[in-house]
């Protein structure tokens, strides 16, 4: 981890500053770069759109260690939010923003409360669930999400004074919600309510006697997940500028899943790493027409049994020095899947 | 009365065909502890099996049944096992859960791709006619998925309680260092329940798809009924899982008679939360403890 921390600071900067400058024409400086062209500038917003939901999903999972089937479900939740207070009813984009995030929190406790009350997989059941009642719902209520026909022209805010429209404007603006989110995200998991995920994810068990209420921290974690979800969901509306149930559906809540674990569960940037392949895979892979789900499901399923830990857990493996990894107790597991193995404890035995 | 009685007896013919998968989806839970995500999967792919033995190779519909039988055996039984689930030994539940998910989107997009993305009608083993007993209409094809699967679970539990194997296996689901300690080929016995699995979800699949016609997106209900049929009847008892696919299939029926069409598929979310909230080791089922 060491080598990776050193350079973390300065590292972020300059991404940040890559990122800001990447996509916009530079020949004004005197750099020969045009930037991206529109299309460009939407998969880039839309990596960033799909990071944040990834966020909230390595949140539950990488450091609550549950499983959320239903992030893709959250994002509509937001999204409808999004359209429907202001196309509808003419709410400024902001107060929508918290709304969107503050209706997902509360959708995640009433959903959570019941299925943390007992152990095993039951919350990846009841998200589950959930992902198809909710694609249902919206492509029901026609008379509120307008069913399959979906909503239309979800505006792009003003922000003082500076209009969103141009899509050069608005990945900006993306970015800075971003960043302002991974922030907040940051400073939760420092804190000592973030410490205590943690404890809870190397020793559920020791953490619970040391007096963690390992329920509700967990449930915390997973409203805090799903709001994320919402608020990606906020910024997503905006993006497409159109939204239709079908981005909502159970499929694509299983890949928010999919791209944890290739980018590197329970690590920070792991969520940035898996929205980037899985954003871009699908736009690479255009050529095979219709092959890049099955081409990712590979992928992850080789990934699950060799390198556990992602891509970002292969990167610092390379990064730190040779030694002899250290051996764990439960047994030989093919990687160094050592964040992985310890909370094994959690598993019932009957 | 009849309508009720009529909708009644169609749900336990479905809720029937739930039991089978979600029969198998216990014993693995028991003997593995693992979570097979992609068991909706399993469910819809057998049919296709036997539509590609009587459209590629022409063969009739009763040995397209025993070639989709053998091929889901060693596709998702033995296949499953040795590519799926044995590399991730030693490593704790969520891998399961993710290998098994990229494994159902694997199963769900390949059928798409190489057979079709159109439903696809499927022959049943009886005629459609109806028959009536008092009013009440039920239709042969109905009894005949009764009395198929209600075959299928009889000699599955002769097998498991009745049988040195059978003994062995749920030997080894209840505690299996005991088992091993007392001369039970531990890898063997889970091998079976592999193979059960794997022959239980052919079964549901080529008794359930002449109903919702074989698609390939099917998976997503059928495995949603399957996992809320198991967790429903109690996730660890055979017997449970049997109550639970047949409550779901009733009620099923009923929602969709009586409350809404549209929203249908909801049930499983409803009687989910219902069950955790009231009785979370199932209608059937034990507490089970947790170990440190």
């Amino acid at each position: 981890m060491s080598t990776l921390k050193r350079y973390q600071f300065p590292a972020l900067i300059i991404a940040l500053i890559l990122l800001a400058a990447m996509p916009a024409d530079l020949t004004g400086l005197g750099i020969p770069w045009t930037g991206f062209k529109r299309y460009g500038l939407y998969i880039i917003s839309l990596w960033l759109v799909t990071a944040i939901a990834a966020m909230g999903v390595n949140l539950i999972m990488g450091y609550a260690g549950q499983e959320t089937l239903a992030q893709a479900a959250f994002l509509g939740i937001g999204a409808y939010t999004m359209a429907l207070l202001t196309t509808k009813l003419g709410v400024p984009y902001f107060v929508a923003f918290a709304a969107a995030g503050a209706l997902c929190f509360v959708v995640g406790i009433l959903l959570g409360f019941p299925a943390l009350r007992v152990q095993k997989h039951y919350l990846a059941f009841v998200t589950l669930a959930f992902a198809v009642f909710v694609w249902l719902f919206i492509r029901n209520e026609q008379w509120l999400t307008g069913g399959v026909f979906g909503i239309q022209d979800v505006p792009r805010p003003v922000i003082f004074g500076i209009k969103t429209r141009p899509p050069l404007v608005f990945y900006w603006f993306v970015l800075f919600m971003t960043v302002v989110l991974a922030a907040v995200m940051w400073w939760l998991l420092r804190s000592p309510w973030g410490r205590a995920f943690t404890a809870l994810r190397e020793n559920p068990v020791r953490a619970e006697s040391l007096g963690i209420d390992v329920r509700s921290y967990k449930l915390l974690a997973f409203a805090v997940g799903s709001a994320y979800g919402g608020f990606a969901g906020a910024l997503y509306a905006p993006l497409v500028e159109f939204i239709d149930p079908a981005p909502f559906a159970l499929g694509p809540s299983l890949y928010y899943l999919l791209m944890i674990l290739v980018g590197g569960m329970g690590y920070f940037l792991g969520p940035f790493v898996g929205a980037a392949v899985g954003v871009l895979i699908p736009e690479w892979l255009r050529f095979t027409e219709g092959l890049a789900p099955i081409i990712f499901a590979v992928i992850v399923m080789i990934m699950v049994a060799l390198a556990p830990r992602g891509i970002l857990g292969l990167i610092e493996q390379l990064l730190t020095p040779k030694r002899r990894p250290h051996s764990d107790v439960t047994g030989p597991t093919l990687g160094a899947g050592a964040t992985l193995t310890k909370s094994s404890a959690e598993k019932v035995t009957s | 009365m009849t309508d009720f009685l009529q909708l009644v007896i169609s749900g336990l013919a479905t809720g029937a065909i739930y039991a089978l998968a979600a029969i198998g989806f216990t014993l693995l839970w028991q003997t593995t502890q693992t979570i097979n995500f992609a068991q909706g999967e399993f469910m819809m792919l057998p049919a296709f099996f036997a539509l590609a033995a009587m459209r590629w190779a022409g063969a009739p519909f009763w040995l397209a049944c025993i070639v989709a039988i053998l091929c889901s055996v060693l596709v998702l039984g033995i296949g499953y096992k040795k590519i799926i689930i044995d590399p991730l030994r030693g490593q704790p539940g969520l891998a399961v859960v993710i290998s098994t998910l990229a494994l159902a989107i694997f199963l769900k997009d390949s059928v798409k791709d190489i057979y079709s993305a159109e439903a696809q009608p499927f022959p049943t083993i009886l005629p459609d006619t109806m028959l009536s007993f008092g009013g009440v209409n039920i239709s042969l094809a109905q009894i005949g998925v009764l009395v198929v699967a209600t075959v299928v679970i009889l000699v599955l539990n002769w097998f498991l309680t009745q049988t040195r194997t059978g003994r062995q296996m749920q030997a080894t689901a209840q505690n299996p260092t005991v088992a091993k300690i007392l001369g039970v080929d531990i890898d063997r016995m889970v091998l079976y329940t592999f193979l059960i699995n794997a022959a239980l979800a052919g079964m549901a699949s080529l008794l359930i798809s002449p109903i919702y016609l074989a698609k390939f997106s099917n998976g997503e209900v059928l495995g949603l009924a399957a996992f809320v049929a198991a967790i429903v009847g109690g996730f660890n008892q055979v017997r449970g899982a049997i109550v639970g696919g047949l409550v779901i299939g009733v009620v099923d029926n009923l929602a969709a008679a009586y409350v809404s069409t549209a929203y249908r598929q909801a049930v499983p979310l409803v009687l989910l939360v219902l069950v955790i909230l009231f009785r979370p080791q199932g209608i059937l089922g034990r507490k089970e403890e947790r170990t440190v």
